[in-house]
């Protein structure tokens, strides 16, 4: 491999790392505060785009999709949230009800954009500041996945100030550990959840959008999206923020280097690694617990 | 007296529905009616770990999918007379891979043992859709031979039955034995069980071997119906129907699964050719469920039974 396939397969690598750590971080969000499994997190990576191309379609501006996309996954996802995961709180295997509720949302999601925006295709082309390439002497790479790597990266520069510097921070991580103390303390918890929820599924609303000029837009992208944020999840553990955007990075590249050396198999290369380290790391890798439950 | 009865209700209405339709159906309803027995098994396969053990698994398309390639490779390969012999060989290979795929997922718990089911899930069915040269990739298999005493649709639906009664027997007896008390209390109390000085994680991966090994028998029984297979067996939306089926009909009963079944392959035969968004009419249908009848149709009735029986003064009955 000469030195400059390799320089662009690790951009390339590392510009899908941000896409899926975009839709990670909120899946892990809101398993980490709302303790809930949000299994349709994918889906809103699919509406997202779905929003985007609606927005460029109207308005011929891709920045106004992106907050389309995101604005629009945010409030579907805390519609969602109010009107029916917070019905289940509390009750008896209430883990396994989520899944099942969440799953239904995929179901309904897939067949409700398939209704609106029929089954084939979309594409959305790159807004024309970005859509040239910069040359980095032998190397050139496109313009687009740099501003991906540089977007993903604000963004988790923002989460984590907002998450451990601020006091909106701080309610979200209380109410994550306590929740009936934080209640007393005169905080609106359920109002909190909402909002977490609402902003995890905005997240990947915005990654939808996103990623729709790098990939197309379709029914079903959600599926695709969720496995893949799982795996990236579960490596790093369930919400464990640093650990899922060292996970993403890890199967950014797996995947980008994989198809280099076996291109039929490369796609099943992240579900070994997630195998690997469930083996040694069951609750991820950078959890303390060590070795195997003693049950 | 009464209570025997009681217990045997199910099984004799189970005989009467499923019986009378080898004098009375016609060739559709014996199709939909051996999609039913073999997808109750599935079912009530699932539940054994799902509604016993309180294990909810995303992959077990996995051992279904399983036993319908072996059966139909093997029959493809070496003819129609070994199709009978690839049912047998069908869970034996389920239960060699549980135990290997169980001893990893079931050392975690709640939604990671869910998760990592759905991850081999996943990577069982990718291997299924590459590796085209030896399993016909997104194709499947087609033309699946069987014994000729089976070759008409009627006398599959005999087979199947007489298979699928004799799992759902063993089942029964295992769901009333002391093994199966001991995965309820699982299922309630895992330290209890523990502190009793049971293996906790050894009766759970019994559980699983055990529900892998007749979920391949169904994926078997399956392949020939039609006398064809594909990956799609493997994918998990295959799982979370079995699930949904198995709350529809309810999680906390022995027969509810295969009420689920039925009642599901009922509206799909009415409803899902009539529309091309059948799996929104799913998501709705899983929603009003989860929501509202978390218990499904039989925690349904018995709630009606309940309200009847205390109008009628006999508080005494259980």
């Amino acid at each position: 491999m000469s030195f400059e396939i390799f320089i662009s397969q690790f951009f390339g690598g590392l510009s899908v790392a941000m896409l899926l750590f975009l839709v990670a971080s909120g899946l892990t969000l809101i398993f980490g505060v709302a303790k809930v499994f949000n299994f349709a997190h994918g889906s809103f990576y699919m509406i997202g785009a779905y929003f985007s191309y609606q927005a460029i379609a109207l308005f011929d501006n891709f920045w106004i999709g992106a907050v389309a996309a995101a604005l629009g996954a945010g409030l579907v996802g805390m519609l969602l949230e109010i009107c029916f995961i917070r019905r289940i709180a509390g009750r008896e295997e209430e883990g396994a009800f989520q899944i099942l509720l969440t799953y239904a949302f995929i179901l309904i999601l897939d067949d409700a954009v398939k209704f609106i925006w029929g089954p084939a295709y979309k594409t959305i082309s790159k807004p024309e500041s970005l859509a040239g390439s910069m040359d980095f002497g032998a190397v050139t790479i496109p313009t687009y996945n740099l501003f991906i790597i540089v977007l993903g990266l604000v963004i988790v520069v923002s989460a984590w100030y907002v998450l451990s510097r601020t006091k909106t921070g701080k309610i979200i991580l209380a109410a994550s550990t306590d929740t009936q103390m934080v209640g007393m303390l005169g905080v609106n918890v359920s109002l909190v959840m909402s909002l977490v929820f609402g902003v995890a599924t905005a997240m990947g609303g915005l990654a939808g959008a996103m990623a729709a000029p790098l990939r197309t837009i379709a029914p079903g992208t959600g599926v695709e999206v969720i496995i893949d944020s799982l795996i990236v999840v579960v490596i790093g553990g369930l919400g464990n923020f640093w650990g899922a955007l060292f996970a993403a990075l890890l199967i950014g590249e797996v995947n980008a280097f994989g198809i280099l050396w076996m291109p039929q198999w490369a796609s099943l290369l992240s579900f070994a690694v997630m195998i690997v380290v469930l083996i040694f790391k069951p609750k991820g890798l950078f959890s303390r617990e060590k070795g195997r439950k003693k049950i | 007296m009464n209570n025997k009865l009681v217990t045997m209700a199910p099984w004799l209405a189970y005989f009467l529905i499923f019986g009378s339709l080898v004098f009375a159906g016609g060739d559709h309803t014996i199709h939909i009616a051996s999609q039913v027995i073999i997808l109750g098994l599935f079912a009530i396969a699932f539940n054994v770990l799902f509604g016993t053990t309180g294990l909810l698994s995303f992959g077990q398309a996995i051992f279904y999918g399983l036993g319908a390639y072996i059966t139909g490779m093997m029959a493809k390969s070496f003819g129609g007379d070994f199709f009978v012999w690839a049912l047998l060989i069908a869970p034996v290979a389920a239960i060699t891979l549980s135990v290997l795929l169980g001893a990893l997922s079931l050392r975690l718990s709640d939604v990671y043992f869910t998760m990592l089911t759905l991850a081999f899930a996943q990577l069982v069915w990718g291997i299924c859709v590459k590796w085209s040269s030896f399993t016909g990739g997104d194709d499947g298999i087609q033309a699946i031979p069987k014994p000729e005493l089976l070759a008409g649709g009627l006398n599959y639906y005999i087979f199947s039955f007489i298979i699928v009664t004799v799992c759902i027997y063993l089942l029964w007896r295992l769901d009333r034995s002391p093994f199966g008390a001991v995965l309820k209390g699982i299922r309630q109390n895992p330290t209890r069980i523990s502190f009793i000085g049971l293996n906790v994680f050894r009766h759970k991966l019994l559980a699983y071997m055990i529900s892998s090994g007749f979920t391949a028998v169904a994926g078997g029984l399956y392949a020939g119906i039609d006398k064809s297979i594909h990956p799609d067996m493997f994918v998990w939306t295959m799982s979370g129907s079995i699930i949904l089926m198995t709350i529809l009909g309810g999680m906390r009963s022995f027969f509810g699964p295969l009420i689920g079944v039925a009642i599901f392959i009922l509206l799909e035969d009415v409803i899902g050719r009539s529309t091309q968004y059948w799996s929104f009419v799913i998501g709705a249908i899983m929603i009003t469920v989860v929501l509202l009848f978390p218990k499904g149709v039989v925690g349904i009735s018995r709630h009606f039974a309940g309200l009847f029986a205390k109008k009628g003064g006999q508080l005494d009955n259980p």
